[in-house]
């Protein structure tokens, strides 16, 4: 389902040896891949396997004791989360971390933080730059609601909202950052079949339409392997295959870390 | 030539006579954005030269696809402006629906919203290789096509804009050239038998119904009104596209169909209208609210509510009420009817219609008592909508109101309602046969209805003159007017009636999901879905007092007593318009519902207790599976025409 007018480019991020531990657990040992512009790559593995901790390195939460990171070709060791963030890299997560009570507007407002430029004494008070600032991110906000066709639910409180809908508004609030790399933390997980259509849809679009790099982890295998250009398979923590699906389909590694085997 | 006798005409009017006014509002990023009626005319204007360089020649049919959105209502005051003809089509019809109206009215031009319309519009060029032009409006998920048929609507502005440099004056030629008795637009029928039929109407027609009803009203171009009904239905084309062209009033369009509520309550329309089952939705959220509202609310609304019951009605209608209920009415007014419509967007509305099917006496008088100016009126496809209205202070929950300026009615022997009007249809498209068999030698059309007119000239429909039947014993069997009343209780979303030349009466019902998901919420009542939920005990229990009640009142009336409702059963899916059994605006197709679900009307009679059916259900994008469940077929009160209660 690739699509056709869409141009892969150069390595945006590359992972060089990273490994990290928790005390004695080995989340992750030894893991390398690259990421190319433009493209979409799946992160997959078993539970445990170390998916969320390695995107966790990727935006700086989880600091690696060894290894590298170079993104935009600049290496690092570590990075910084707030660091990563301005760079463009911007993440959805797992179990959502969505301000409950605020309406879904607010809620992807927030991903425009960074991009405000006016104190917080202005803001507070609604001061001439602040409200003009606020006007310009409320539009780019908009056309985030509209891209994510939520128009409906705008002023509605997110804990109000069905599951689904939330992770579209943690997608929403992940792209009112204008990122260059989208980390997306299992978008389709606890979905029904239609809202994992629907979401499958977003994120080709996001890809297609503003050109952005995603790095995907998620569970349905249909999925992944449909909507992903290349996927880096993990197991217990160590990288076990990487490729284009259907590379990483006839791998046996894969294949024995999955479906199991026989003794 | 006389200004302001075609389309084009009136909208080159209002823009040298208002040009700065608004015309239409549409919201785009969460913003309402006003387009002036100079914006609409430039852009008509555009439009209509982009379509002349592509090709498109007087008389030629256009199919305009999709909801209401200013620039589909350019594209018809485009198509207008060139003599050629727009035929609206429903937009939510899937795409076999949409072939046979592209073939009868040869369409080798369409206008549609958006990727959805797109796409079956090409499904269709399959069956239909005439399709040779698709202009679409919103671009969106159409990067890729590369479809040599596609314009966007920005390339047909940009050609039009050539076009108009190079033959200046050719749109404008055009527009002089047309004549008030030439087709303006056709729609197309729903039809609850056999193919639709395209219904042609003239400038004519439409403008002289339109101008009757702006002034019936006293509407002026001041109005703000809501467009959220299909375009496709006349009623909504001549009170969002006719009736602003005359008047010169603003149409706001809606973000999507789910924002209807918010957007109502943002522009808070003068004039509205809705089909009754709108009404009906409105009063059931409000209804299901109170009941989970605190308990002072709650009791502070059914108290204001029953002095609004008292004396809401009398006021509206300015007769004298006594002081004690005017300050009551005031208090109520405060606290709760005017929060009330504000927050139904209905605070500034003038006067709102309803029509299309009968609506219930205690939801007509709910929103009349709360002081908003609801009222009826009859009409159709094939009269322009406009043969009778309620006036002010003539209005009954039961009739339609008194024939309008222009319209000429008298009854069959049978009692099928006759029309004559200037609105009147010229004819059915290519279908000399049926205009024939709607129109009489001195120029009346047979509505197909079967009605009377009451002591004080109000015309008053039972259903329609085919569906009007008999019981085995003769007596009179109206199914819709029972099926009616049925659906006036708001656990009760759809109802179809059996009986027709059988001794007893029996009916399908279909349970209104959020007001019976509610009750049994509150009950304590756990179910999986509509299936589980229909068949519990006490939901067809609670049915059961609702179909008692309907035989209660039926038996009041001798004409009617007989045709009382022995038997029931909830049906297991609800009535869809995909699966062919409602129409396009929600009418039941009871032929095709009585040979669809035989094994329930044949277990009807032969008394079976529990019958087993098995049936396949369509889904939204095409595909289909099966839906089977073991129904139960249950027993109801019947009354004597005395009152006395008579054993089942």
């Amino acid at each position: 389902m690739a699509n056709l007018n869409r141009k892969i480019g150069d390595v945006v991020l590359k992972v060089e040896g990273i490994s990290l531990s928790f005390g004695g657990v080995k989340a992750l040992q030894n893991i390398s891949f690259d990421v190319r512009e433009h493209e979409i790559r799946a992160i997959i593995g078993p539970n445990g396997a170390g998916k969320s901790s390695m995107l966790n390195c990727i935006n700086g939460v989880y600091h690696p004791q060894e290894g590298e990171i170079t993104y935009k070709g600049i290496k690092r060791h570590d990075v910084d989360t707030h660091e990563a963030a301005v760079n463009g890299i911007a993440r959805t997560f797992q179990n959502l971390a969505l301000f409950k009570g605020m309406s879904v507007l607010d809620n992807i407002m927030t991903g425009r933080n960074l991009k405000m430029k006016t104190g917080i004494f202005a803001q507070a008070f609604h001061l001439g730059p602040a409200r003009a600032e606020e006007m310009k991110h409320r539009e780019y906000v908009e056309k985030v609601i509209d891209f994510l066709e939520i128009q409906p639910y705008r002023k509605t409180p997110v804990g109000r909202l069905p599951y689904g809908l939330q992770k579209r508004v943690d997608l929403g609030r992940a792209l009112a950052m204008e990122p260059t790399l989208l980390l997306l933390d299992e978008p389709m997980a606890g979905m029904n079949m239609e809202e994992k259509q629907d979401m499958c849809r977003f994120v080709m679009d996001v890809n297609d339409e503003f050109g952005t790099t995603i790095v995907l982890i998620e569970h349905d295998m249909g999925v992944v392997m449909d909507i992903s250009d290349r996927v880096v398979v993990l197991d217990y923590g160590k990288k076990i295959g990487d490729g284009n699906p259907n590379e990483v389909r006839a791998n046996p590694d894969v294949i024995k870390a999955y479906l199991g085997v026989s003794h | 030539m006389q200004s302001g006798d075609t389309f084009p005409r009136l909208l080159l009017g209002h823009a040298s006579a208002r040009g700065e006014k608004p015309a239409m509002r549409e919201k785009a990023l969460g913003i309402w954005q006003t387009w002036s009626w100079a914006r609409v005319a430039e852009q008509a204007l555009t439009v209509a030269a982009g379509l002349a360089a592509l090709g498109l020649k007087r008389g030629a049919h256009v199919a305009i696809i999709g909801d209401n959105r200013p620039t589909l209502y350019s594209a018809m005051m485009a198509v207008q402006a060139l003599g050629a003809i727009p035929v609206p089509l429903y937009q939510d019809a899937v795409a076999n629906e949409m072939a046979y109206v592209f073939r009868d009215a040869e369409i080798a031009f369409a206008i549609v919203e958006d990727q959805e319309q797109v796409d079956k519009v090409l499904e269709l060029k399959l069956q239909c290789p005439m399709i040779a032009h698709i202009v679409y409006d919103d671009p969106r998920g159409l990067r890729h096509y590369t479809q040599t048929e596609l314009t966007s609507f920005e390339q047909l502005l940009a050609s039009g804009r050539a076009f108009g440099e190079k033959n200046p004056g050719h749109v404008k030629s055009e527009i002089d050239a047309q004549r008030a008795d030439e087709t303006a637009a056709m729609f197309y029928t729903s039809g609850t038998t056999g193919n639709p039929k395209g219904v042609v109407h003239t400038h004519a027609s439409l403008i002289d119904r339109a101008r009757v009803a702006v002034a019936f009203d006293k509407l002026t171009d001041a109005e703000d009104i809501l467009a959220y009904l299909p375009p496709a239905w006349i009623g909504q084309n001549i009170f969002s596209y006719s009736m602003m062209l005359v008047a010169g009033f603003c149409v706001c369009c809606p973000e999507s169909g789910a924002t209807v509520t918010t957007d109502l309550k943002e522009i808070g329309p003068t004039y509205y209208f809705a089909p009754p089952r709108v009404f009906e939705g409105l009063l059931t959220q409000v209804s299901i609210r109170m009941e989970d509202a605190s308990a002072i609310k709650r009791n502070m609304f059914h108290y204001f509510m029953g002095v609004a019951k008292r004396v809401g009605v009398p006021l509206l209608e300015g007769k004298s009420v006594g002081l004690a209920d005017r300050l009551a009415y005031a208090a109520g007014n405060f606290l709760v009817y005017g929060p009330l419509k504000n927050n139904l967007g209905m605070s500034r509305v003038k006067c709102a219609y309803t029509a299309g099917e009968a609506i219930g006496p205690d939801l007509f008088d709910f929103y009349r008592s709360m002081g908003i100016n609801l009222k009826q009126l009859y009409g159709s496809t094939e009269t322009a909508v406009f043969v009778c209205m309620q006036p002010d202070g003539q209005v009954k929950s039961d009739t339609v109101g008194t024939p309008v300026s222009g319209v000429e009615i008298k009854f069959t022997e049978q009692g099928e309602l006759l029309v004559k009007s200037p609105g009147l249809l010229r004819e059915y498209y290519k279908n000399p046969t049926a205009t024939a068999e709607v129109k009489t030698n001195d120029g009346f059309y047979r509505t197909g209805d079967a009605g009377f007119l009451d002591a004080d000239g109000h015309l008053k429909i039972i259903d329609r003159a085919k569906d009007v039947g008999a019981m085995a014993d003769g007596t009179l069997f109206a199914p819709k007017y029972i099926e009616n009343k049925l659906k006036f209780f708001p656990y009760i979303k759809e109802a179809v009636v059996f009986g027709n030349a059988r001794d007893k009466a029996c009916a399908f019902i279909n349970i209104d999901m959020q007001a019976v998901g509610n009750w049994a919420e509150r009950k304590g009542l756990i179910y999986t879905g509509y299936v589980d939920l229909g068949s519990k005990d006490e939901v067809y229990g609670l049915i059961r007092e609702c179909v008692e009640k309907v035989n209660a009142d039926l038996a009041a009336d001798a004409k009617l007593a007989n045709s009382q409702i022995h038997r029931y059963l909830v049906l297991h899916k609800e009535l869809d318009a995909d699966d062919g059994e409602l129409t396009r605006t929600s009418k039941v197709r009871r032929g095709f519902i009585g040979e669809k679900y035989q094994v329930l009307v044949d277990a009807f009679y032969s008394g079976k207790a529990v019958e087993h059916i098995e049936t396949q259900v369509k889904f939204e994008d095409g595909r289909t599976g099966m839906v089977s469940a073991d129904l139960r077929l249950a027993e109801a009160k019947t009354f004597s025409a005395a009152g006395a209660v008579k054993a089942a």
